[in-house]
């Protein structure tokens, strides 16, 4: 008799673990960092695309609005693909920053003569650590930050699509 | 007089070069608990993506400031969320996953003991 209550209790604690981890197989966890609000440290100094200057980063944004950061290569074809966006997002008379990723200068001039230069300003990463400082992962991502608080409002891992384009037209409007 | 100057190169040389070790191992005891988030399943340490070759040039960087390993992983937990530190932090949604251990050892303990003392 006790041996069959054991044998039972067993058998329900078998079963309760399986449904336990049965149903957990079935959470989907989103460990992507597209939602993380973090701060850009804006004493960042990096160096001109196009005169090879040395700035610190918090000259390219304006404080009292909302910029576009873009973070790109000639190399990336998805960055190609986005490239026309960004074109629509300048001639909004919106603040865009390039920060070219581990790129030659010569195609990334190369690049933006042909596909138009949609940038306010372009400063270089060779080594990728500036990109880390905006939480990246690879090319292209695009950051909405905020001039005022130095935080990211909204970040956009891969290429932009058109219906991106109306939400960083309403975002920007927003936060201005 | 140059055996004098020989010697305080070599030991120039000696104390450079176990520096650069010291930060080399420090980089990769840091690197090695970060998840690399472009090629899951492996640590920064291990990859040679991209992402995980400017990983371990910041964390050196960050040695090189003088910064310790616990404000590297805050630094980058506020960038990339906590998912990019192997080792979680104790908090709501991980106590259960530190205590079931402990809670399993002193159980099996006393478990052992029951044992013991019966016979």
């Amino acid at each position: 008799m006790s041996k069959n209550i054991k044998f039972l209790g067993l058998l329900l604690t078998l079963i309760i673990i399986f449904i336990i981890l049965l149903k957990g197989l079935n959470v989907s966890k989103d460990y992507s960092n597209e939602k993380l609000k973090s701060k850009i440290d804006f004493s960042l100094n990096a160096k001109k695309l196009f005169s090879d200057e040395i700035i610190n980063i918090s000259d390219l944004f304006d404080k009292n609005s909302p910029s576009v950061v873009n973070i790109w290569a000639s190399w990336c074809a998805p960055c190609r693909e986005e490239h026309q966006f960004l074109m629509k997002l300048k001639d909004m008379n919106i603040n865009i920053i390039g920060i070219n990723y581990k790129d030659s200068p010569k195609n990334a001039k190369n690049f933006l003569s042909l596909l138009g230069n949609p940038y306010s300003e372009v400063i270089t990463d060779n080594d990728g650590t500036k990109s880390i400082e905006f939480g990246a992962i690879g090319v292209p991502e695009t950051f909405i930050i905020s001039g005022k608080t130095n935080e990211i409002i909204k970040k956009y891992i891969g290429p932009l699509t058109s219906e991106n384009l109306i939400e960083i037209k309403n975002l920007l409007k927003k936060n201005a | 007089m140059p055996k004098i100057i020989k010697l305080v190169f070599l030991l120039y040389f000696c104390f450079n070069f176990s520096y650069a070790n010291e930060i080399n191992t420090k980089v990769d005891q840091i690197t090695k608990n970060l998840r690399c988030l472009i090629c899951q399943g492996q640590s920064v340490y291990d990859s040679q993506s991209d992402f995980a070759l400017s990983m371990k040039l910041v964390v050196k960087n960050k040695i090189d400031e003088g910064k310790e390993e616990e404000e590297i992983y805050d630094y980058l937990k506020n960038k990339y969320g906590e998912w990019i530190v192997y080792e979680p932090d104790l908090n709501q949604n991980t106590f259960l996953l530190w205590l079931i251990p402990l809670i399993l050892f002193v159980f099996g303990g006393l478990l052992i003991i029951r044992k013991l003392s019966i016979k």
